[in-house]
């Protein structure tokens, strides 16, 4: 038998269905791999033993023909998923022990479509970081190299360990969580495909809250195909989530026509910042020129507000995140380092608990909400974020989707961008508008740096239009022909 | 608007996170690099224009006035670093 | 009237307004389904919402929403169809969130009144600044362990109504006569059961004192008081409190105080003294909560009568007096009472017998109205009694205690007991002839110009006859014999 970790999650259903070989064999080809991939550190929390319980379990629902849409499809779950008696962290040593009593809606709803559940996988401390460099359980390892060079790259975040899993294969596909272009800017660094669907899409229940107004689950895989069939499953109303819209999930994959003819896509200006790397540039206009080929017709638009939304959403979020994250307090679950008194105990809790990047983010946060600033830091950032979604309603109203680069660079070296935290902040330059203003973005590979490393272009759609976004985005991945592969150097 | 050690000092004490006297200084450049390029936020014009709190276009839906959760104290304490007989606990209070 | 401190420098007068927090009647809680009831064991009323579980988000109870609308009706208050839920942060033991989710800005209820009603029928009327609903925090227990306090988090998440008054009591009466208004209107409305052992209400009380005519002076809160009495001493105590200082030259401190009703007096609490900043901002886990006309109306049209409309209409259509009126409606419950005994009745003798008899008897007893041995209608039938000229008036109190006393219906009293008024005249007259023959002397006395005896005859009379003698009856033949 083949290596059954190389398939696709679309050829793994096909020959599950064909009964080429079972779930157990399919999950088990995955177990091997993610205990060799220990390496990327990828996994915080193994779960093999539950993978073959669940995997036998699947075969059997198959062989009464009760296949889900998943069926049998072996996956890695961010560690931001809460799920029932299997450790859930966030990352963060402040969750220490913390065992849900509950399952996620999104987590659910992949069971109950068949999925089989790997492990949890790493990411930045509560999803706050673009480089998986923040997380208590250690840095994230990017399988790709630079061509002729041995040292270690990040994988981007905060889906990191999402994204690091996928591309190894040790995964056939993961979940992932984007605030700001944490599935979009780490899919972008590793080659693989990563969606953030519309806000309210998925059901934000029993996901580690970093930015309500922003947080949105979505799907990451190697092909737009997959994550078309991972989404189609994870998404649906939840009463539970009162952002959670109530719409009906259509059939993603139908949209997969191929056909792209007459439809407008728009390039907007703004995205061609200063100090663009001229690689970069070089493949949004292969891109464009791509879709061009392909029948579409490329609009020029402007998005004048572009350049705000980085600042905007280093204020907004972590305002959401100052409040969000009070809950951690050393009372009811995880951490507790004992004080003096009350306040002493959680001020200690939460000094040891949070690392330094949450920490900043939670002063930023704290200040930006507090009395006398409010109004010249976070309402100043909610108008400012009300003028960008304008933006793009103002393009919509002339374009069907949006294209753009998905991140100003490939993959970089760990602690390259250690000292200052804004140099970070500028990964999600081209993920953070549409965050704000809660649309759906694809990020696909189109091709590889010239040092060797994959990079990433981003499709943007209307809100609740996923399904054109799928549709220039099968026919970009088309084109693009991305095929390259990491060596697996981490098996040793 | 730029923030002094002492405003860190009590936005850390608000967030109830406890920062060394030492690394006070450090902190308040750190955020002061940030509040600082956050100021550009300042040449937008915004008058007239309502703060965008949620992106989702929709009402507030509500919920029917039924029992229909809790009644697991068992799970709900399972996960607590102190306590006993049901409750949660804490360093005593002194009101 | 108003409370005046006499100081050395002069009159000061008190200046109150009140927070009152309400439970609102509903079966589960703001933002989850758990049980909003009181008095489980710990933690067993919480879900993982309640407990701030990581991942774990707010959905609003609709109940909680129709509460406060009506409840904001009651209040002759504006009703606002835009309302924001902000948080408010935090951070304390039983408040699990870091943060409670309140309304800040725009609250669901804005400007309202209440008619207070004071001694002597008289009435001021109290303004409303807003309604607004918020989670309620658990509960700490600090006397379960010597070095632990212990968190209960049954009430977290209940709904509470916050009622604002505005600062416009001026005596310890007045806002006891205000939080009892209150009471009484939200349990007509059916919005919170007004239960203030069980911390279904409870206030938090602002005082400030000046001299008259003078801008508001400093205002000191005393928190969660539960008792409409400590209320009253906690105000006295701390209007003093402040003229003393001011008296001497001092300053009040804008502070938040401890009602210590042990001690009788209020102290600082400085555990709570250092400068909050609850950096409100809208819950992004929620969106603004909407509703249209329709709702409202449709609310408004089951709105049950109120006690003032209730008062007026007793006075003006039964022609009770004020006081009587007054204290029928203060509790639905007696006002349904009494008017179920009122129909098709004297109203002024059912409002004597109600007010009279049954609470006499029920104070006795220590019972409440529902616990009452007698119903309205079996009250209706012995005051039927009465007015069918079968029992007399002072016949018919007996026949109550028995009834109360025993459950028993009336008729069965008077049959059993052959307490059946006598109208018979030949019977009477005998009667009175008696009486007249064994008393000469009185006879001469009352015809010398002595009117007033003519009461003595009467209970002569009626002892001869067991006061079963038709009061009228004799009177009629009585009247005649006597002034021959």
């Amino acid at each position: 038998m083949s290596d059954l970790t190389k398939l696709t999650i679309a050829a793994a259903r096909d020959g599950l269905a064909k009964g080429d070989f079972s779930s157990r064999e399919l999950t088990a080809a995955h177990i091997t791999a993610m205990t060799a991939s220990k390496p990327l550190n990828a996994y915080i929390t193994e779960t093999p033993e539950q993978a073959v319980d669940a995997a036998t379990a699947s075969d059997a629902r198959r062989a009464k023909g009760e296949a889900g849409k998943l069926e049998g499809i072996p996956l890695a779950i961010k560690d931001l998923f809460c799920t029932k008696g299997v450790l859930t962290t966030a990352a963060s040593h402040i969750l220490d022990g913390f065992t849900p009593h509950y399952e996620s809606t999104v987590t659910a709803n992949l069971w109950g479509a068949g999925a089989v559940m790997l492990g949890k996988v790493n990411l930045d401390e509560f999803a706050m970081g673009s480089s998986n460099e923040t997380s208590y359980y250690g840095n994230v390892v990017n399988p790709w190299r630079r061509d002729g060079d041995e040292s270690a790259l990040v994988p981007g975040g905060s889906s990191g360990g999402s994204a690091s899993a996928v591309a190894s294969f040790s995964a056939m596909g993961a979940t992932g969580t984007d605030t700001g272009g944490s599935i979009r800017q780490p899919a972008s660094f590793t080659g693989i495909v990563g969606m953030k669907p519309t806000y309210g899409r998925c059901s934000r229940w029993g996901v580690v809250a970093f930015a309500s107004s922003l947080d949105q689950p979505g799907p990451m895989a190697r092909t737009v195909r997959d994550i078309a069939i991972m989404l189609e499953s994870m998404a649906g109303f939840d009463a539970k989530d009162s952002t959670s819209v109530n719409m009906p999930v259509p059939n993603f994959e139908n949209a997969l026509t191929g056909d792209i003819k007459g439809l407008r896509i728009g390039i907007p200006k703004e995205y061609r910042i200063d100090g663009l790397s001229d690689e970069i540039d070089a493949l949004w206009q292969k891109g464009i020129d791509w879709l061009k080929d392909a029948g579409a017709e490329i609009v020029d638009i402007s998005l004048p507000h572009t350049k705000y939304a980085l600042p905007a959403y280093y204020i907004i979020a972590p305002a959401e995140a100052s409040s969000n994250l009070a809950r951690y307090d050393g009372v009811r679950f995880g951490l507790r380092v004992e004080g003096k008194d009350l306040n002493d105990m959680y001020a200690s809790t939460r000094a040891e608990g949070f690392g330094d990047e949450v920490k900043r983010r939670l002063l930023i946060g704290t200040y930006a909400l507090s009395a006398g600033y409010y109004d010249a830091y976070y309402l100043k950032a909610q108008k400012v974020r009300a003028r960008i979604a304008e933006d793009f309603r103002q393009a919509y109203l002339n374009v069907d989707a949006i294209l753009t680069p998905t991140a100003p660079s490939a993959a970089f070296g760990f602690g390259e961008k250690g000292d200052d935290p804004l140099e970070m902040y500028l990964n999600d330059v081209f993920t953070v508008p549409a965050s704000l203003a809660g649309l759906p973005g694809i990020s696909v590979p189109a091709g590889l740096s010239k040092e060797g490393l994959p990079l990433g272009l981003q499709l943007l759609g209307k809100p609740f239009d996923e399904e054109t976004v799928f549709r220039v985005a099968g026919v970009l991945e088309e084109a693009a022909g991305f095929t390259a592969k990491p060596t697996d150097w981490w098996r040793g | 608007m730029s923030l002094d050690k002492a405003t860190v000092a009590k936005v850390a004490n608000l967030a109830r996170i406890k920062i060394e006297e030492k690394d006070l200084e450090p902190m308040a450049a750190e955020l002061n690099n940030i509040l600082g390029w956050v100021e550009q936020l300042g040449e937008v014009d915004t008058d007239n224009v309502e703060p965008m709190t949620s992106v989702a276009e929709m009402r507030l839906r509500w919920r029917a006035d039924e029992v229909t959760d809790g009644g697991y104290v068992e799970d709900v304490v399972a996960n607590a670093p102190g306590g006993e007989d049901g409750y949660f606990a804490v360093p005593k209070v002194i009101e | 009237m108003g409370m005046i401190i006499q100081g050395a420098t002069g009159d000061w007068e008190v200046v109150i307004g009140l927070e009152v927090h309400a439970q609102v009647t509903t079966k589960s809680k703001l933002f989850s389904g758990a049980s909003a009831e009181y008095g489980a064991d710990p933690n067993s009323q919480v879900s993982f919402v309640d407990a701030a579980m990581p991942g774990m988000l707010p959905v609003i109870n609709e109940m909680a929403v129709e509460q406060a609308v009506r409840t904001g009706l009651g209040l002759n208050a504006k009703i606002n169809k835009f309302s924001v839920f902000d948080r408010k942060n935090y951070f304390y033991a039983d408040l699990p969130q870091g943060y409670q989710i309140s309304q800040f800005l725009q609250p669901i209820v804005g400007e309202g009144k209440i008619i207070i009603d004071l001694k002597d029928g008289e009435t001021r009327e109290i303004g409303i600044t807003r309604l607004h609903l918020e989670q309620d925090a658990g509960k700490s227990l600090h006397d379960q362990h010597p070095s632990q306090t212990f968190v209960d988090l049954n009430r977290s998440g209940v709904p509470l109504m916050e009622i604002v008054s505005e600062p416009d009591m001026r005596s310890p009466e007045e806002a006891a006569a205000y939080v009892k208004k209150l009471r009484s209107i939200v349990r007509y409305l059916g919005t919170c059961d007004g239960n203030m052992e069980e911390g279904s209400m409870r206030a938090d009380v602002n005082v400030s004192v000046r001299k008259p005519g003078e801008a508001y002076g400093t205002r000191c809160e005393m928190k969660n008081i539960n008792s409409v009495r400590f209320m009253q001493q906690a105000i006295i105590y701390e209007a003093n409190r402040q003229v003393d200082i001011l008296e001497a030259g001092g300053t009040v401190d804008q502070e938040t105080r401890l009602y210590d009703p042990d001690k009788g007096e209020t102290r600082s609490m400085r555990s709570k003294e250092e400068a909050h900043d609850y950096r409100y901002f809208p819950d992004p886990d929620l969106l603004p909560l909407e509703f249209d006309d329709a709702f409202i109306k449709r609310i408004s049209e089951t709105l049950p009568e109120l006690p003032d409309d209730k008062k007026a209409r007793f006075i003006s259509e039964l022609g009770l007096s004020a006081y009587d009126a007054g204290v029928l409606v203060t509790e639905k419950e007696v006002a349904d009472y009494f008017e179920a005994v009122a129909e098709g009745r004297d109203a002024k003798l059912a409002a004597n017998w109600v007010i009279g008899e049954l609470f006499g008897n029920l104070n006795r007893t220590g019972k409440d109205l529902s616990e009452s041995p007698v119903g309205a209608n079996a009250l209706g039938e012995l005051i039927d009694l009465i007015k069918d000229g079968i029992i007399s008036n002072r016949i018919a109190k007996e026949v109550f205690e028995e009834m109360f006393d025993t459950g028993k219906a009336a008729g069965n009293i008077v049959e059993e007991k052959g307490l059946k008024q006598v109208s018979d005249t030949g019977a009477i007259e005998a009667a009175i002839d008696a009486v007249i023959a064994a008393n000469p002397d009185k006879v001469a006395e009352y015809r010398g110009g002595k009117d007033k005896l003519f009461g003595f005859f009467m209970g002569q009379v009626m002892k001869a006859t067991q006061g079963k003698a038709n009061p009228g009856v004799v009177t009629q033949i009585l009247k005649p014999k006597l002034d021959q």
